[in-house]
């Protein structure tokens, strides 16, 4: 009887000790992961730092005291922040549009009963699945045709119509939109599209937001579009003007080494800010997607 | 009578018209106008003059076509497998009670993938460069070489290379979506699971799993779409090139190339309505293999 008390007691403590061992083991993969995930970046900055001599001779892992320098070289052939603010112009501005117009389509689709709804819903949807490469070729014609070719409208214009949103929005104002509030504003007589902007529009704002971040990303990596539809180095968002590093300093590594650094810096102060808003967004849509 | 007075479902089409005019325009016309210029040769500036199906029969015995090809599957799998089996390691270790730090990990794991795809692989470039990258200089530090390698030269080590990017940069987003299926799993099932005395393995294997299919499946057809696209990082890793040997050279770097840069645009067509009908059927190749488990899973 003692007996096998006591060595009830054995078990559990080896199982307890067992059990903390594991949970070490899986604390030490996490962070081994996320050294994994954070050292290109500290290396990128780190570099950025040196001269081409030191970056040429050994392994470095301190910050040395070039920045400045490299700084000057880089903006002798590089407005870096010109990028930025042709990168902020094209994101910012089709992230608006895909908001708005997603919005109030997804609006017609969720409250207008009309014929044929179901049909042109679905085939929005449907839309989703084809590849964007597919219309590359003939992307550029239309832009030709148009007299869009290097023009930030050529990449903002489309944005216009997001499958995406309009399923994401739509979801959201079926589950939390109630019919009453649109016909109360219809017996106060505001006209259809003064009722969607003032009143739908605001109670849109969590789903906004969170498509927002999604719509913003997105566009602000978007690097074939703009490598096929924009000619001039001006108006280069920061993908392209980052590619072009390579051409200009091929062997200048300290001053290739900023140049990245400069484009991902803002991502990270951003990400640090709102991590949180940003993961939640994504967990959202893809529950819903 | 009041109600039907005040329905307007006519004006549902002035709402969905702007998404629809804007999507003919610059979504269904360039697919459509690309299909038709896929049957002409076209140099960008004449007309195009029609061809038939020449172009398709030049896909047929293009030897850079299945190479792309190649390379993209190949690229693809690499990076994809290992993305989808540890993201939902992880996601399963970052849902249990026990691990601190939860919303560091995901924050951290999360992050490359919203960094610009084109400075990664810029930044993957510099440091695997051969005479002054990082890579070369650590393994020389620590004594493991003694010379640096010339990575570049090596085929299968940039493929690996761009597999790795893939992986590191999209592991924390699928990572995110398992959790988000996870958290839609309740508790209650889970529970009664463990009081009945069920281990974690068994736990994970009888019933977080078949309840994450559905997720499990999206993430396997978006990965394919997105896949077949891989793009920036290879372009941006190789200057473009699609070196050593094209085996870096993705099936969307040689429609960029054929139309972009050598303005055969008849062709570089015919080249993506060929990697869609790629696309396509794989996508049915996952779906009914996915479903087909479903239904033995129910039975």
């Amino acid at each position: 009887m003692l007996q096998t008390s006591v060595d009830n007691v054995r078990e559990k403590a080896v199982k307890a000790k067992n059990k903390k061992l594991s949970h070490l083991f899986v604390h030490l993969f996490l962070i081994l992961l996320a050294i994994i995930c954070i050292v290109p970046f500290y290396i990128m900055i780190i570099y950025g730092t040196h001269t081409n001599a030191d970056i040429a001779s050994e392994f470095i892992f301190l910050p040395g005291q070039a920045l400045l320098e490299n700084y000057q070289s880089m903006r002798e052939n590089m407005n870096i922040w010109r990028g930025f603010l042709n990168s902020l112009i094209i994101a910012g501005c089709s992230t608006a549009l895909t908001l708005y117009f997603g919005a109030l389509n997804a609006y017609g689709f969720a409250k207008y009963k009309f014929k044929g709804n179901k049909l042109l819903f679905w085939f929005v949807l449907a839309t989703m699945m084809v590849p964007q490469q597919l219309g590359l070729v003939g992307t550029f014609r239309i832009m030709y045709i148009l007299n869009l070719l290097d023009t930030y409208a050529a990449l903002i214009l489309p944005a216009a119509a997001n499958a995406f949103a309009v399923f994401f929005v739509k979801q959201f104002i079926d589950g939390t939109i109630p019919d009453e509030i649109i016909e109360s504003a219809r017996v106060d007589g505001a006209s259809e599209f003064k009722t969607f902007n003032k009143i739908i529009l605001p109670m849109l704002a969590p789903a906004l937001a969170a498509l927002g971040i999604f719509a913003f990303i997105g566009s602000w990596n978007n690097f074939i579009g703009p490598l096929v539809l924009l000619f001039t180095n001006d108006k280069y968002p920061l993908p392209l003007l980052v590619q072009l590093l390579q051409g200009y300093y091929g062997t200048n590594y300290g001053v290739q080494y900023l140049g990245v650094a400069l484009s991902v810096l803002p991502i990270i102060i951003v990400f640090a800010i709102f991590s949180k808003r940003i993961i939640g967004s994504v967990a959202i849509g893809a529950v819903k997607g | 009578m009041f109600s039907k007075s005040i329905r307007k479902d006519h004006y549902g089409y002035l709402f969905i018209a702007p998404f629809f005019l804007i999507f003919f325009i610059f979504g269904l016309y360039p697919i459509v106008y690309s299909l038709y210029l896929s049957f002409t040769d076209w140099d960008g500036f004449g007309q195009p003059v029609l061809v038939g199906f020449q172009n398709y029969q030049r896909i047929i015995g293009d030897f850079f076509f299945y190479k792309s090809l190649f390379n993209t599957l190949l690229i693809w799998g690499a990076s994809v497998i290992p993305q989808l089996t540890i993201s939902l390691i992880l996601a399963v270790i970052l849902h249990e009670k026990f691990v601190k730090g939860k919303s560091f990990f995901r924050a951290v794991f999360f992050f490359p993938n919203i960094v610009t795809a084109a400075s990664l692989g810029l930044l993957v470039g510099l440091i695997f460069s051969w005479q002054t990258g990082s890579f070369n200089q650590f393994l020389m530090s620590i004594g493991i070489i003694s010379d640096p390698i010339n990575w570049a030269d090596k085929p299968n080590f940039m493929r690996g290379l761009v597999s790795s990017i893939l992986f590191w940069q999209y592991f924390g987003y699928s990572m995110i979506i398992y959790i988000a299926g996870l958290q839609g799993i309740s508790k209650d099932i889970l529970e009664a699971a463990e009081i009945d005395g069920a281990s974690k393995v068994k736990v994970f294997f009888n019933i977080t799993l078949p309840l994450l299919r559905p997720i499990i499946l999206f993430q396997v057809v978006t990965s394919i779409i997105g896949g077949m696209q891989i793009f920036d990082q290879p372009y941006t890793l190789t200057d473009g090139s699609g070196n050593p040997d094209n085996a870096t050279l993705t099936s969307v770097m040689y429609l960029y190339d054929t139309a972009f840069t050598r303005y055969q645009y008849g062709y570089g067509s015919a080249i993506a309505f060929g990697l869609f009908i790629v696309i396509v059927i794989f996508s049915i190749i996952s779906f009914t293999t996915m479903n087909l488990k479903t239904k033995q899973g129910k039975a």
